[in-house]
């Protein structure tokens, strides 16, 4: 650094040419690749001339619906990202024997398993059940957006800065080599000097606002909002477990927050909170990570089980089994998560008395759990089951989980977990529950709630396609892994010596294939569904004679949901509405009051993702111009006060009519 | 083709192939490990009663109650029977009450820090066996055993004698690991500063892998170490080898050899410094760096006044098992 001017060091903090990877053939062509397709993207969407569009419709939109698309979209781009790290990882780990060192060197492939981790979690799973209680919740609750619409625009574009921070760490710098949880020693900076840890530290922390924001936002809108006639054992069964996951967020996104804090602390001000010396204790970190990391898996799988609740219910044609006892195991659930975070670490030598505490709460876990998977099994029985795309995923995961959840308990025996703690079975575990309850809960959930959102439903062929890969794939990826761990096989190794181990990492680099084949096939359902959407149209609403509020609606709904507020008298309001012989009002229409569009939740968020930047290249000018600006646009904005736009009862009045007469024209027939 | 025959035609390569396979978390060869297994497999039965038959209903109730069936019961109303509920809230519980009294009693004897009781299940730990004490050091990335008994030292490779108890005393030089040799017994975390026991016995004789299971940097991956479990006299014959070849582990040597390295070969010493352990333990290698005992006793003490307000003279020993020799 002696050539370079203090000046330059002043613009520039620590960034410099050598931060851009050239000797990485890997990431110079998917530098390209990402490139050339997103100057492709970019020109396509200026020569359509869709820019305004974009902006107007959907960038700046504060309406729940277009959010909640907005965040499942960006699930599935980031789940691209996440799936190129897995297929690259089960790859080096199928060749890296003996005298063959496979393709990534550890400095590459120790960044790929944290990136692969962290990716999957924040921007994949999270964004999908933020995306789906997003959609759907405020309209079975009668609803016409969240409490908080802006807070909601702000929530999804900090995720994203977050992300884009994680992008932006493949071109420029390094990305973590800690695992997806960057435990200390290997955090701290004596370990990792460079920017990758920085860069998870920054993404983590703006992603975290935007999540715990949407948590208050949706705890207040259950709460608050609910219709006339809809007391909390009256509300859908999906909108409690989103009241439970929003409250977990809110009571446990503020300990990774200041547990982050408290990390970077250490690395930018010499701080010894996690260090081995001068006081640290890198114990601590570990059980504070896990105080959050642990309601965050119960934060992913609560709404899951909603979806599956809702799927399972209505392709059954039957009520929910044990509705009550769902909601009791639900919030059981939701408590006992908070009390089980040590299992995590049993091996770290916490003595018996503590880690059997741990293990006795982990075990009861399983109980409720296994409540609901009996109860979904009732439903299933005297029903008469629809075997349409969403049901086919709430199968898969009724076999899958249920087996994943059996190794959990196995795990949960601190003595057993003696032999299997970091293994590959834990990492078959972690998957099989994550990958058969959450993944396959955000295809149901998609699958289900598409053709409310977009008015045609997708292509059920290639759905099944993607269905029958995935499940099919997932065996075939993580058996081999539970084998593996059985074997003594321990995670996180990028190069092995025993010949004995490789037509297992073999077999599971060909099911990684098969996940990929169904992720493509995904794709190709999207594209396949929305050139033959006429085919695939719904007009009325309700395309499978749905039980709860949202299917009252057209599809797609109006931006404000209900022209009048619905009053609730039963469970399952939209089934007790049918059955009741309910008619559409044809007149009587108010005005109504929209929130407006706006611009800030970008701006904001463009602020934050420049403030992040900054610190991680200790370009201190950038971060606190940034960080003013964004303070500045905040104070301008709540200084807003013409945040409505005003719909008048005409054109409600218009859009209501010509609901009625195309429903109309629909039941007389063509 | 329905979803269970599905399901058949995917488990029957599993049975062929799992023949073949060497699952040492299976068929382990020290006795701690092998109550672990015990344990495992135990929750696995128990759980199966409940999973297996779940599995299948899933299955039955998917096919039986399809839409196209036509000659099934459709009751769509019904949503709640008490008998129903009872049942599936009380057999879960009762498996995870039965699963719970084993754990509990587990954990307490499987406890690492617990010393061994038996040497295997027809031997129990007679005052007669003096156990064997290893101290092992986790650097970066390579593993260092230290022999007090015998004034003897290794990397990446240990050896035990079979059917007396080994006492571990584990700790770290800089990054956190997890010791584990899966034959042996389960693992334990290594912790720079702090100190972490485990107790173990092997009871067959065999050369065993061993290896962290903790991710600890860029030689992760190749921190492997061998463990071999020796007769009386192949055992006694290793040491005499090691104190025949040689080499001192003095604080210099082993300042060099806690340099980041990568897969390094497997060398002995004939003797090392008598409190290097310790003060690897305490920090405190580096004379220039207070060691952690003395310096956590200063700190329970209120923490270390100005200098010339009475602050010198040796600091008496804190109560946090850091080792008896260390005193700078």
């Amino acid at each position: 650094m002696h050539d370079r001017s203090a000046l330059l060091h002043f613009i520039l903090g620590r960034l410099s040419w050598s931060a851009i990877p050239y000797d990485n053939p890997i990431l110079v062509w998917t530098f390209v690749a990402v490139s050339a397709s997103g100057i492709a993207l970019l020109g396509a969407v200026t020569y359509a001339g869709k820019w305004g569009y974009l902006w107007r419709e959907w960038f700046t939109s504060i309406d729940h619906k277009k959010i909640g698309i907005m965040y499942v979209a960006f699930a599935i781009v980031m789940l691209l990202r996440g799936i190129a790290d897995a297929v690259m990882m089960r790859m080096q780990q199928a060749i890296a024997f003996g005298a063959n060192m496979g393709f990534l060197p550890p400095h590459h492939y120790d960044q790929i398993f944290t990136a692969h981790g962290a990716i999957m979690i924040f921007f994949v799973a999270m964004p999908f059940i933020v995306g789906l209680m997003n959609f759907a919740m405020p309209m079975q609750i009668g609803a016409r957006d969240v409490a908080f619409p802006f807070l909601n625009n702000f929530s999804f574009w900090m995720t994203v800065a977050g992300a884009m921070l994680f992008m932006v760490s493949l071109f420029l710098g390094d990305f973590a080599r800690t695992g997806w949880l960057g435990y200390p020693p290997v955090s701290e900076l004596a370990q990792s000097p460079g920017v990758g840890v920085d860069y998870y530290i920054w993404g983590l922390q703006i992603a975290g606002v935007g999540t715990l924001l949407s948590g208050i936002n949706m705890v207040v809108t259950i709460l608050k909002m609910r219709a006339p006639g809809m007391t909390l054992m009256k509300m859908p069964i999906f909108t409690w477990t989103a009241l439970c996951t929003n409250a977990l967020i809110v009571a446990a996104f503020p300990v990774l927050t200041a547990s982050l804090a408290l990390l970077s602390l250490d690395r930018y001000v010499g701080t010894h909170f996690f260090t081995s010396d001068l006081g640290g204790n890198i114990m601590m970190y570990i059980n504070l990570i896990w105080i959050w990391g642990h309601p965050e898996v119960y934060i992913l799988i609560l709404p899951m089980f909603g979806v599956y609740s809702e799927v399972i219910a209505t392709f059954s044609g039957k009520r929910l089994f044990g509705y009550s006892s769902m909601v009791y195991a639900t919030v059981a659930i939701m408590i006992l998560s908070y009390l089980v975070w040590l299992h995590h670490f049993f091996t770290m030598g916490s003595g018996a008395d503590v880690n059997s505490f741990f293990a006795l709460t982990t075990m009861m876990i399983s109980i409720p759990t296994g409540v609901k998977i009996f109860n979904w099994l009732f439903t299933m029985y005297r029903g008469r089951i629809r075997f349409d795309v969403p049901m086919l995923w709430a199968l898969g995961f009724l076999f899958t989980f249920t087996i994943g959840g059996m190794t959990g308990v196995m795990l949960s025996v601190a003595p057993a977990d003696f032999l299997l703690h970091n293994s590959l079975f834990l990492v078959a575990h972690f998957h099989n529950v994550i990958i058969g309850g959450v993944v396959f809960g955000a295809f149901a959930g998609v699958n289900y709630w598409f053709p409310k959102a977009f008015g045609f439903r997708l292509d059920p062929f290639w759905g099944k396609v993607c269905f029958w890969f995935w499940l099919v794939g997932f065996w075939i990826a993580f058996a081999p892994l539970y084998v593996l761990g059985l074997m003594g096989v321990t995670r996180r190794l990028s190069h092995f010596t025993d010949p004995s181990l490789q037509i297992w990492f073999q077999i599971a680099a060909f099911g990684a294939l098969l996940i990929f084949l169904g992720i493509v096939a995904l794709l190709i359902q999207i594209v396949v569904s929305i050139r033959n959407r006429d085919s695939l149209r719904d007009p009325t609403g309700d395309i499978w004679d749905g039980r709860t509020l949202e299917w009252a609606t057209s599809s797609p709904p109006p931006a404000y949901n209900f022209a009048f507020t619905p009053i609730v008298y039963e469970r399952d309001a939209w089934t007790d509405m049918k059955q009741r012989g309910h008619e559409r009002p044809t007149e009587g229409f108010k005005p109504i009051d929209m929130p407006r569009n706006t611009g800030a939740g970008v701006i904001l968020a463009g602020f934050a993702f420049a403030c992040g930047f900054g610190l991680v290249w200790h370009i201190w000018w950038l971060a606190a111009g940034a960080f003013a600006s964004l303070v500045g646009v905040v104070i301008g904005h709540s200084c807003n006060y013409q945040r409505e736009y005003h719909i008048p009862a005409a054109e409600v009045s218009r859009t209501e009519l010509a609901y009625g007469r195309q429903l109309a024209q629909q039941a007389s027939g063509p | 083709m329905s979803v269970k025959s599905l399901r058949g035609l995917l488990l029957a390569p599993w049975a062929a192939l799992l023949s073949g396979c060497n699952m040492v978390l299976l068929h382990p060869a020290g006795d701690v490990a092998m109550r672990q297994r015990n344990l495992m497999i135990a929750s696995v039965v128990l759980m199966l009663l409940i999973i297996v038959p779940v599995l299948v209903a899933i299955a039955v109730v998917a096919w039986r109650y399809r839409a196209s069936a036509k000659t099934s019961t459709y009751d769509p109303e019904w949503e709640h029977s008490t008998k129903v509920e009872l049942i599936v809230w009380a057999a879960p519980l009762m498996i995870i009450i039965a699963l719970g009294a084993m754990t509990w009693i587990g954990t307490h004897q499987l406890d690492p820090y617990r010393p061994l009781r038996r040497i295997d299940d027809s031997q129990v730990v007679s005052a007669q066996i003096k156990p064997l004490r290893v101290e092992v050091v986790s650097l970066d990335w390579k593993w260092l055993f230290f022999y007090p008994d015998y004034g003897i030292a290794a990397v990446n490779q240990m050896a035990a004698p079979i059917d007396v108890p080994i006492d571990f005393r584990l700790t770290s030089s800089a990054t956190m690991n997890s010791f584990f040799v899966p034959a042996l017994a389960g693992q334990i975390y290594t912790m720079p500063g702090m100190q972490t026991v485990l107790h173990a016995v092997i009871n067959e004789p065999g050369d065993y892998k061993g290896f962290s299971a903790n991710y600890s940097g860029l030689g992760f991956t190749d921190m492997r170490f061998r463990f071999l479990g020796l007769s009386a006299p192949a055992f006694q014959r290793w040491v005499s080898r090691i104190k025949a070849g040689g080499g001192t582990l003095d604080r210099r040597a082993y300042q060099r050899l806690a340099q980041p390295s990568r897969a390094e070969p497997v060398h002995h010493y004939a003797s090392y410094e008598p409190d290097l352990y310790t003060r690897i333990l305490n920090r405190c290698v580096d004379p220039q760096h207070m060691c952690m005992r003395r310096m956590m006793a200063i700190d329970a003490r209120g923490g270390r006044p100005l200098a010339g307000a009475g602050a010198t003279g040796p600091v008496p020993a804190h109560g946090m098992n850091m080792g008896a020799a260390a005193t700078h």
